[in-house]
């Protein structure tokens, strides 16, 4: 199975160039005139990184030895969040539990998303299965995969004659 | 929702190009609930621990911050990245019958909890009719 790389919808999990961006830049600027429309005029930050429709921005680094995987998902139980590795696809699911509770008809507001979430990500090369940790702190999911012998950079020595 | 806290952003006051970026901060998202007792606020601040939070009441402005300390390794080498580095803030202002100084906060999972209690004065009283 090949997959591809799928875009968030949102256009607020900023690549990291972005980030090199001055204030005054025009893409920069309209970015947040953008983030603004959508709420209130005097609007200042960004959009919240969790999207709507319930996909976790995940970021992927490489490490010398690692690859790490980390989610965003604040407010779960370690019981409700699923990892799994299959053919160098690893799929993080879950659900995200609570929701909008009107106590005793009061009023309420809710933007927080619940619901069931799934994400695949294909790994860039190979890992080793056997020693793949997973922590949960702080609202973050993150997954380290050591990478697999076959997929270390290795030195070749030239042999002269 | 009438007198529930609003989500009323303030504008920030008008700051000189070089502090421009630290104003770039994300919005978190928040849950609120009213209840008799007072108003629950609940919001999401995914990589920010205990220490990196700090919620501020002045006059009826509430200021949630969540500042997040730096997560990858220098050697590593981004693949992708679809989170939003920076930190947290957002601005509410609150119900002017909310105690100050009982007002409690909770940080478990990136999920900030904060309990509002209202006055006893302002809290609903049933009266009996004679």
């Amino acid at each position: 199975m090949t997959l591809t790389r799928w875009q968030r919808p949102n256009g607020f999990g900023l690549a990291p160039w972005h980030r090199s961006l001055s204030p005054q830049d025009g893409l920069s600027r309209l970015l947040q005139t953008f983030a603004g429309a959508f709420d209130s005029p005097l609007e200042t930050g960004f959009e919240t990184p969790f999207p709507v429709g319930g996909v976790p921005a995940v970021d992927m680094h490489d490490g010398k030895d690692a690859l790490t995987v980390r989610a965003e998902l604040p407010g779960m139980k370690k019981e409700d969040i699923d990892i799994s590795l299959e053919g160098g696809v690893l799929t993080l699911s879950g659900e995200r539990k609570g929701g909008c509770e009107c106590e005793s008809g009061g009023a309420s507001h809710c933007e927080r998303w619940v619901g069931r979430f799934q994400r695949s990500i294909s790994l860039p090369y190979q890992v080793d299965t056997k020693t793949i940790k997973a922590a949960y702190t702080d609202g973050v999911l993150t997954v380290t995969l050591a990478k697999a012998e076959e997929a270390k950079a290795k030195k070749i020595k030239v042999q002269f004659n | 929702m009438n007198t529930v806290v609003n989500n009323l952003e303030k504008a920030a006051p008008a700051q000189p190009a070089a502090v421009e970026c630290e104003r770039e901060y994300i919005r978190p998202a928040v849950n609120i609930y009213e209840t008799p007792e007072g108003y629950l606020l609940e919001a999401e601040l995914p990589g920010v621990s205990k220490d990196g939070v700090s919620v501020q009441l002045e006059g009826n402005q509430l200021t949630v911050e969540g500042r997040r300390s730096a997560p990858a390794a220098p050697e590593t080498e981004m693949f992708y990245q679809e989170s939003t580095a920076g930190n947290f803030r957002r601005v509410f202002e609150v119900d002017p019958a909310i105690e100050a100084a009982k007002i409690s906060a909770r940080m478990e999972q990136g999920i900030l909890t904060l309990t509002l209690p209202k006055a006893a004065a302002a809290k609903p009283r049933k009266i009996a009719v004679a």
